[in-house]
Formats: structure tokens, sequence, C-alpha cells
């Protein structure tokens, strides 16, 4: 346990509890399919954050690295076809609406 | 930890939710593309800060920089077409952020007035376990990117071929 990262803890877990409720409000709150991507990535960079907040008050800042390059690969990848979904969509439909996507309506 | 580092903690934890709250908030979609990029070189300081200079990089090579640019294009090739005027208001507006120059000039000079300096530690000590880690404790990780990062091309190669495949198909159809 590293005694110099506990006392932040609390307020930084707030901050990304924070940030993570934004980014779901976007999601939740917003019909624009490019502001949904940035709402989640807006969740990624909370889990990122409490990542970091928990390898540094853990003291195992390697094993967390390991796993915050993972997560930002994974990151990478999914905003990136979701992004080509999103042109896709807009070629198909002339609009980044999510209620236009209704092809697959029974 | 000194007293500055305290302070910069606090101010960059507190800078990090505004940027979050910003790009939530603002009404236009470039802004917000930026406001996640703000967001993320934000959250490379705070690596930095957590003695995690290595994920730090990536954030911000990574999430600054290729998934701004993925952003900035998606919202440039799903612009409507542009109205009469919009290249002078848009000249107009660049002339409002001339402003911001002379307020981050000013924030450095006070910063290098003041002898204030974050203070980032890259110890050479650190990278090593992180390889270790990342190619002998977590290989199986490793195996999951190289998929996902396969599978990633895949897809975006299969949906625009197929758009294209469409293109042509209707080109011919149209053709007399």
């Amino acid at each position: 346990m590293n005694e110099a990262w506990v006392p932040y803890f609390l307020p930084f877990a707030i901050a990304a509890a924070l940030v993570f409720t934004s980014g779901l409000y976007c999601i939740l709150l917003s019909r624009n399919l490019i502001r949904i991507l940035i709402g989640i990535e807006l969740l990624t960079k909370a889990v990122t954050l409490l990542l970091v907040l928990a390898g540094a008050v853990t003291g195992r800042t390697e094993i967390m690295q390991a796993l915050v390059i993972t997560l930002i690969v994974i990151e990478v990848v999914v905003i990136t076809v979701a992004a080509g979904i999103v042109i896709g969509a807009y070629r198909q439909n002339g609009s980044v609406d999510a209620k236009a996507l209704t092809d697959l309506k029974g | 930890m000194s007293a500055a580092d305290v302070y910069a903690n606090y101010a960059l934890i507190g800078l990090l939710v505004v940027a979050a709250l910003w790009t939530v908030l603002t009404p236009t979609l470039l802004r917000s593309a930026i406001g996640l990029a703000v967001v993320s070189a934000l959250l490379t300081l705070v690596m930095f800060q957590m003695n995690s200079p290595l994920a730090g990089v990536f954030e911000l090579s990574v999430c600054a920089g290729l998934i701004t640019v993925v952003f900035i294009s998606t919202i440039s090739l799903t612009r409507p077409p542009r109205e009469e005027g919009a290249a002078e208001r848009r000249q107009a507006r660049k002339q409002a952020f001339l402003p911001l120059i002379g307020v981050v000039a000013a924030v450095g000079a006070l910063l290098w007035a003041t002898g204030y300096a974050l203070d980032v530690k890259l110890p050479r000590s650190t990278y090593q376990p992180v390889r270790e880690v990342l190619w002998n404790s977590r290989q199986l990780d490793l195996l999951g990117q190289i998929i996902i990062i396969f599978v990633g091309v895949f897809g975006v190669v299969i949906l625009f071929k197929r758009r294209r495949d469409r293109t042509v198909r209707s080109a011919k159809e149209q053709a007399p």
C-alpha cells in the first residue's frame, strides 16, 4: 500500500464517478451517434482513471499500466469500428440520428 | 509529496472533471471532440503524477492523438453541406481565439517566473517491470490485443468494401 496516495483515493474516485456520470448522461440523452461515441469514450476515461488510481494506491503500478495499455488498445479498435459504422449509417440514411436507424425494425 | 504536488493533483483532477462536463454540454460536435482530447491530455498528466509514465504516453499518443483524428474525420465526413456565408463566419470565429494565445503565454510566464514545474519523473526502472508483466505475466492480454486489432482492421475493411461494391453496382445500374 502506498500511503502517499491513500488520501487521494476518495477525491479521485468521486472525480471518476463524475466523469462516468457525464459519459452516461451523454449516451442516454443524445440521439447523435457521434456524441454517443464520445460518451463511451468518457466512460472509458473514468475506468482508466480508476485503474491508475488503484495502481498508485496499492503500489502495483506495473500491472495497472499493462492493464491500461490493453484497455487503450481495445478502446481505439472499438471507436474506429464504431466510427466506420457511423459513416456507413450516414451514407445509408443521410443522418447520424440514432432514431433514423430503423432498417432492422420488425 | 510536496505541497506543490498536492495542489497540482487537485487542480488536475478538477480540470479533468470540468473538461469532461464541457465535452458533454458543448453544443458543437467539433468542440466535444476537442474537449475529449483535453480530457485525455489531463488524464496523461494525472498518470505521470501517479508514477505510470508508460500508460501516460499511450494515453497521450493514442487517445489524445489517434482517436481525436478519428472523431474529427467522422465529423467532417458526416457533416451536411455548408450554407452560404459560413466561410466568413468561420474566419471571424478564428480571430475570437486570439486572446487565448495571450492567456496561455501569460500562464506559462507566470509558472516560469515562480519557478514551478510539474515534478514529472521518468524512472528508467519503471519500464522494465511493465515489460516483464506485459510479456511474461499477461501474455493472454497480448493475444487478446492482437486478435482485437485484427478484428478491427477486418471490420473497417469490410465496412468500406461493401460500400464500394454498392456504389459500383448502382453506377452500373444507372448507366444506359
